[in-house]
Parts: C-alpha cells; structure tokens; sequence
C-alpha cells in the first residue's frame, strides 16, 4: 500500500475507557506489563466484575500476555473502550487487555482511500484525523467512541447498513493475535493473490462479532468513504404511528445513505409508533447554504470538548415521567416535514457524545439496552408491534427507542444484521418484571426468526442463543481451532455458553 | 454469571434443606439457575431437594455432606463446591459460583438453652461460629473469581434481640454484623453481600408456634430475595414493612421492649 499521508491520531485523553475503577491496594505485577485489579461493567453499568487489566502500547506485548494465559490457565479478554452494554469485555478473576493504547495509523493511501490502522484506534480519533481530508469511516456506531477492533468485533452497523451493509463488509484485512500465533484473514470474495487476500476467510468471519473470542485483534485495514465536507442534507419528517412510519421507510430509505426513525414508546393507542424519521446523505460542498460553504471549515471535524454527568445522582433522573416529557417535546419540536436541512456530522451521528458519561443518569443500576432484529415480513413486523404494546402496557419508559431497516446480513456467523428490522431500547434496569419482560420479547422474537444483538445483550438466556444465531456451531469450530484451550474467555461467553466448551 | 437483572446461573447453599433455601432455588429455577450444589447434614433430605430441582429444569444438582459447625471442614468443602462448579469445564468456560446462599441455623429452645450453656453454645455455633467461618471461606472465593453474591438468611430476631429468644436473637446479631462487616471488605471487589431479614415465616423451624405479627411464607420471602437480587440491595427486609417497624423498635426504651416484645 503507498505511504501517502502520515497521519497522526488524536490524542484521546478524554476518551478514556469507560467505567473503570481502581480498586485499592498495589498492582501486581510478577511479570513485566504492570496490571492492576479493577471493576469493570460495560456502557450499561449493570453486572460489575473484577479482573487484572493490563493496557497494551505494543503488538508484541499482546502476544506475550496470550503465551502467560495459556501457561498459567487463566482467560483473558480484549477491551476496546467499553462501549458495548453488557459484559462482553468483561472476565472476571482473570486478565482484560486494554487495547486503547494501539491507537497508531500505520499506513494511508488517501489516493484510493485505504488505512492500516491498530486495533486500538477510536472512530473519534479516525474522524478527527480523516475528515479534514476528505474521508469517512465506512461505518459508524451511534457513538464516535468506540474502537476498530470494538467495531470488529460487533461488525457493527450504521444508519446506513441498508444501503452499504455492516463494519466487516468494508475490512480488508486483519491481523490477530490467536492463541495458536499470529494469524492474517482477509475476506475470501475479495481475493487478490498477491494481496494474500482470501487466506483464513473462515476465521475473519468468526471473528466479525465473535465478541472478542477468536483472537485480539492487532490491527486492520479498512475502506474509507470520499466525503466533501463533514455536513450531511438532512430530511426529517414526522409520521403518525408506526405503520406510517415503516411503509415511509420502505417506499423512501433507498433514496437515501442514511436513515433512522426515533419511535415515541410512551405514546399508545392510535398514536402507538409514533416517530421522528430522519434521512440523509453526505453534503456536497454545492448543496451547503453560502454561509456554511468554505472548503476548509465545511470540513472541520473538532467536537468541543464535552460536558460530563459528575456523579451518579440519587434516583433515577430518566424516569417514566421525565421520559414522557422529553419524548413529548422532541416529537412536538420535530418538524413535519423538512428536507435539505444542512446538519453537521457530529450531531446527525453522534447526538448523544457531547455529554459525557450520560449513561450515569440511569442511577445506581444502570439500564438494560435491548436490540433485536426481525426479517421483513409480517411475522416480524407483527413482533414490532407487540413489543410496542408490552412496553407501553407496562409503562417502561425507553428513552431512546430507535428503528431502522437492515440490509441482507454478511457472511459472518454471529454477525447481528439480517434483512429486516430492528428496534433498540434503552431500559432502565431495576422495575419488577423487566428481567421476565425482556425473556417474553425474546421469544416472540426467536419465533419470528429474529435474534438480539450480543453487543447489548446484558440478560439474555442461554438456551436461546444457538436459536437466534443458528450457525453457532460454525463460530465455536473456527474458535477451537484457533483456541483449542479456551483461553480466551468473556463474562458473557461464560453466561451465554458462548463457547462451546461443555460438550467436547 | 449474574446477569444485569442480578440473576444467577450457579449456586451453593449452605443449609440446602432449609425451606426457605428451597423457596427461593425454586424461584431462581424459573429464571437462570443451571448449576447448584446443596450441601448439609442429612444427605437422603439433600437427595429429595435436588430431585425437585432437577424436575423443575435445573440441569446439574449436586450434593455435599456437610456440618456448618464442623468449621474445620469449610474449607474442604468449599473447593469441592467450585470444583463441582466450576472446574467441570475446560479453562475457565464456567462462570464459578455466582450464589452461595447461607441459610444453615437452628431456633433452640429458649428456656432449654438458658439451663444447658452446651445447648446454648450450640444454637450460637450453628448460626453463627459455623456460617461465619463458612462464609469467610466462601468470600475469598467470590473475591478471587471477581465476581459473585453472597446471601444471608440473617433475622429480624437479631436487630432487636428479645428476651423471650435471646439466644437465638443475639446469634443471628452476631451473624448480621460480621456479614455488614464482610460486606464492607467486599466494597469493590466484584464480589458482594446481601442480607435477608425476614420476621416469622411458616416452616418446619416455626412448626406449632403461634405466628408473630406480619408473618408470612417462605415463598414470599423468596420472592423478596429475588427483587433485592434484581436491585442489588445490600438489606432485603421480608416482608418489607418490618424495616420501617424495627426502625421504630430499635428506638423503643429495654423496658418498653421487654413488655411489647414477648
Ligand atoms: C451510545 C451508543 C450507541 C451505539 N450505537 C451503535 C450502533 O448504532 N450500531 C452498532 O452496531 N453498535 C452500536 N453501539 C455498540 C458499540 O458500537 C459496540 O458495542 C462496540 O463493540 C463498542 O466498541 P468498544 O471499542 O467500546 O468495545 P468494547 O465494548 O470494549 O468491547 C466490545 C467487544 O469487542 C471485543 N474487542 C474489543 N477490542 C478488540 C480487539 N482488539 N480484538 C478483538 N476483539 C475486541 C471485546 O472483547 C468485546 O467482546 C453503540 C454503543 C453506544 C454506547
Ligand atoms: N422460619 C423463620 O421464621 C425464620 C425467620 C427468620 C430467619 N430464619 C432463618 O432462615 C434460615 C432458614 O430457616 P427455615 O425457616 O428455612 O427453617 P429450616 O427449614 O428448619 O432450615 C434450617 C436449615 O438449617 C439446617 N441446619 C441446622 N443445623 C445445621 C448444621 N449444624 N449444619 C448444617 N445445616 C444445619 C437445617 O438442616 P437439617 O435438615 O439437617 O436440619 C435446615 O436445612 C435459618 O437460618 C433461620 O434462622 C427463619
């Protein structure tokens, strides 16, 4: 790959891997990279445990760590910046690697639009780096912080999976440190011999949302989308319920890269579904009004720095009744129907980075996000509407409740997408009866040929697993291939038997 | 592993007979309990609970002869409890113990008791030398794995300790401060403490005795315990009114107490 440009990351000082707490007393470290003891939950705050964390600078390092598991029998897992719900990146009594230090990019070609990066690198750093320079990530998460190899690991999805699929669809290639050695995958349709393209597909896919299991992640490389300025043309318009809002989405999201609709789930009866859609593209440097159209300031990606919820407050600050409110003022405030609306990247995408630790406002216990997809048809869309129904019976407030169409789904076993739809709700934890709620929504979903995402998944009951990801058995063949001692071990591998290991 | 909604997957209980103990592993089975291990003294009693278990879906049920007062053998009997639990499976696949439930303990005879300081000692090495020294055992476990909860049938016997069962009130004191005391040590580990004080509940240990105010049943107290797992609480009062009753008894001046408290 040419050497183009050299670019530099930004440093992430604010963005440090969320939720991690000392806990007190000396780190201990027998072996040379220091560790130190610390809870750890994920973004959703539920579910703490304690392991040793150990932040890698170098690539070696991480071999070494996987060489001292093996011999001392004790799991480790890749943590990235936290950002998945539940207890993904999270192995208690044993080692977590932070990867936030293998943040360097280590190739560009801004000619074709290509960039090598570690597996440590945020989005929020690429963005900084690349957006100035004409380019996008292919895909982003509804935050900016999260890391390559978080993203990986999910195979994350965007607003617009419908029209350019999920994270992996757009890696060329990735290096893993397995426990068997150092492994290079690349995608098998896009071979090019000489690229070594096409070499462990098996394993590349096992390790598009493989949560973590199949290896850490060193680093990869991935497609960049031209952008021309870090504006998007934005369409908004309100629809009445949710059958508007779906038959909106159908007839219009191919017009458009971007799309999503943020559904009122406090509103019932005939408003049930009532929803904000918002659609776009990126701006072209023409479409910007002449106030906003300066080559280089429409390209200027610097997100301020951010406010930060100081503490947990008491209560609850998201409850039933301040979430109705806010919904009722955010549905009023949408306009009807608004087209062409100039937005800048960083609000369009990311609404919620700006405030920092936002998820403290759940309270003590966090909050639960639950994601399924359905396939199009009218078994899932009927799913849809009964999950809508069941939270507004039981007056569950979701604070943010969004939907969007998916694309066909990639070739990767465990990847979350699937042609349909999918609804995510973010909970409050803590109400009698949500634990059993969420079990009922899981079966009506499963029934539907649907399944719930494992980056959110903080509760879900093993037995349903292999039901939702039906090939399963595939991911746990590649994994013992690659990991034929089961070092590598999350919270949520052990909770949803994610591994396979019992049998064998 | 617990999971967000404070739902266990393995258990070890300690008084695996009690009915209590059995109300609740019934109310986990329906949720995500997989793995238990029952350990206690009458190992036939231990076998007909793990039937049931096993007949509600619970797939691995296993059991443990063992005396809470026998201290010297907890620490046996705790490794083979994480070894039935978690060393099954390969590396580490197997989450540990995610509840060790602590139910062990004995009313005593009061009037017997204050006559035969054997009896008396008795009654206090059963619920609280022997649960305590079991408990320790158990918390470095939960410690070292980083995660998992500890529950304690404590009492409301034990807050305001009454002269008509002061034995057993003031074991169960004892019992109730060294497990705020563990809780404490527990801060931040991963691993915590829950407390259960429940007032007089119907089973075979009140069997003929004449039920107390707010009594209630070792189902409701199961249910109890499970909406305090649900919210992480570190005291769960069953049934929950008597927290703010015993708010006021602990202020009620000892010769007050000693004529509302027969
Ligand atoms: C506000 C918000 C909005 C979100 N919106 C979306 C969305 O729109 N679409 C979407 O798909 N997701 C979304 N997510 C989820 C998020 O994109 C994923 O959970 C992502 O995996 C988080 O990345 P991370 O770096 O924080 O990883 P972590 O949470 O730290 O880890 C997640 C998983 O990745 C594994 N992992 C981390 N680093 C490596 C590595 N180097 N090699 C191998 N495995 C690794 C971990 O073991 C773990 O299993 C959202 C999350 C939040 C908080
Ligand atoms: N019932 C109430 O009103 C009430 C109220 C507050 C608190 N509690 C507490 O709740 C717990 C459970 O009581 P319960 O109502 O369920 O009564 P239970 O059925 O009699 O349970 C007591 C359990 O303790 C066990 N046990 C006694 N001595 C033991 C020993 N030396 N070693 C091991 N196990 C021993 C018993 O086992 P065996 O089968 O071998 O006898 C039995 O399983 C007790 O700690 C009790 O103090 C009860």
């Amino acid at each position: 790959m040419a050497r183009a440009v050299r670019l530099r990351c930004v440093p992430l000082t604010e963005v440090g891997p969320a939720d991690l707490q000392t806990l007190s007393g000396a780190p201990s470290s027998s072996t040379t990279i220091p560790r130190v003891r610390r809870l750890l939950t994920g973004w959703g705050r539920t579910s703490p445990s304690a392991a040793d964390v150990v932040s890698v600078r170098r690539p070696e390092q991480i071999d070494a760590l996987i060489a001292e598991a093996a011999r001392s029998a004790r799991p480790l897992v890749p943590r990235g910046l936290g950002r998945s719900y539940g207890d993904a990146a999270q192995c208690a009594g044993g080692l977590v690697v932070d990867t936030t230090g293998l943040n360097h990019v280590l190739d560009s070609d801004l000619e074709s639009g290509s960039i090598r990066v570690g597996a440590g690198a945020s989005l929020h750093s690429l963005m900084c780096a690349l957006v100035p320079r004409g380019w996008f990530v292919p895909v982003t998460p509804g935050t900016r912080f999260v890391t390559i190899g978080g993203a990986i690991a999910a195979d994350i999805h965007g607003k617009n999976h419908h029209h350019d699929g999920s994270f992996m669809q757009h890696v060329t290639r990735l290096s893993i440190a397995a426990p068997v050695g150092r492994i290079e995958a690349s995608p098998s349709t896009r071979a090019s011999p000489d690229d070594g393209a096409g070499a462990n597909a098996d394993l590349f896919w096992a390790t598009a949302g493989g949560m973590g299991l199949t290896g850490i992640v060193v680093e990869a490389t991935i497609r960049l989308l031209p952008v021309e300025t870090a504006w998007m043309n934005v369409d908004t318009e309100r629809c009445r319920d949710l059958d508007d809002c779906m038959s909106k989405m159908e007839s219009g999201d191919s017009g458009y890269r971007y799309s999503v609709a943020w559904i009122d789930c406090l509103a019932r009866g005939r408003h049930m579904g009532r929803a904000v859609l918002t659609r776009g593209d990126h701006a072209r440097l023409d479409d910007l009004p002449p106030r906003l159209r300066h080559a280089t300031s429409a390209s200027r990606f610097e997100p301020t720095s951010r406010f930060e919820v100081p503490f947990i407050p008491p209560g609850r600050l998201l409850n039933p009744v301040t979430v109705a409110a806010f919904n009722e003022m955010w549905f009023r405030k949408a306009p009807l129907l608004q087209t062409g609306h100039p937005e800048h990247m960083t609000t369009f995408f990311h609404p919620l980075d700006g405030i920092g630790a936002w998820n403290r406002l759940y309270g003590r216990l966090g909050f639960i996000q639950y994601q399924l997809v359905v396939p199009t048809g009218s078994a899932g869309e009927g799913v849809l509407r009964r999950v809508l129904e069941r939270l507004g019976e039981t007056r569950t407030a979701s604070f943010l409740a969004v939907l969007k169409r998916f694309g066909p789904g990639d070739p990767a076993p465990l990847s979350f997408p699937m042609e349909g739809w999918t609804l995510a709700l973010d909970l409050a934890n803590g109400p009698a009866g949500l634990g059993e709620m969420l079990d009922d929504l899981d079966v009506m979903v499963a029934e539907a040929g649907g399944r719930v995402y494992l980056a959110k998944d903080s509760r879900l009951r093993p037995e349903m697993l292999s039901t939702m990801y039906p090939r399963l058995d595939e991911f746990q063949a590649v994994r013992r291939k690659v990991d034929p001692a089961g070092i590598l071990v999350s919270d949520m591998a052990r909770r949803l038997g994610l591994l396979g290991m019992e049998e064998t | 592993m617990n999971n967000a909604t404070g739902m266990p997957q393995s258990a070890v209980v300690i008084g695996g007979t009690s009915e209590i103990a059995q109300a609740i592993l019934r109310a986990l089975a329906a949720r995500r309990l997989q793995s238990v291990v029952l350990t206690g003294r009458d190992s036939s009693h231990l076998g007909e609970v793990a039937t049931d278990l096993r007949s509600l879906g619970v797939a691995h049920v296993e059991t443990l002869v063992f005396d809470v007062t026998d201290v010297a053998h907890c620490r046996s009997v705790a490794a083979k409890a994480l070894a039935l639990l978690g060393d099954s499976s390969p590396a580490g696949s197997s989450g540990g113990i995610d509840l060790v439930l602590v139910a062990a303990g004995m009313l005593g005879d009061q009037p017997g008791d204050e006559a035969d300081p054997i009896a008396a000692a008795d009654v206090l090495t059963t619920n609280f030398t022997g649960p305590a020294a079991t408990m320790l055992e158990f918390a470095g476990i939960l410690h070292s794995q980083g995660h998992g909860r500890m529950v304690v049938l404590s009492s409301v016997a034990g807050v305001r300790v009454r002269r008509e069962n002061f034995v057993y009130g003031s074991s169960k004191a004892g019992l109730d401060a060294f497990a705020t005391g563990l809780s404490s040590a527990l801060a931040g580990t991963g691993a915590s403490v829950m407390i259960v004080r429940p007032g007089f509940v119907a089973t075979r240990m009140t069997a003929g005795m004449a039920p107390a105010p707010f009594a209630t049943t070792a189902d409701a107290v199961a249910a109890d315990v499970l909406r305090g797992l649900e919210r992480s609480s570190p005291i769960v009062w069953s049934p929950p009114v008597l927290r703010k009753v015993f708010a006021v008894a602990r202020l009620v001046p000892e010769p007050l107490w000693r004529k509302v408290g027969r």
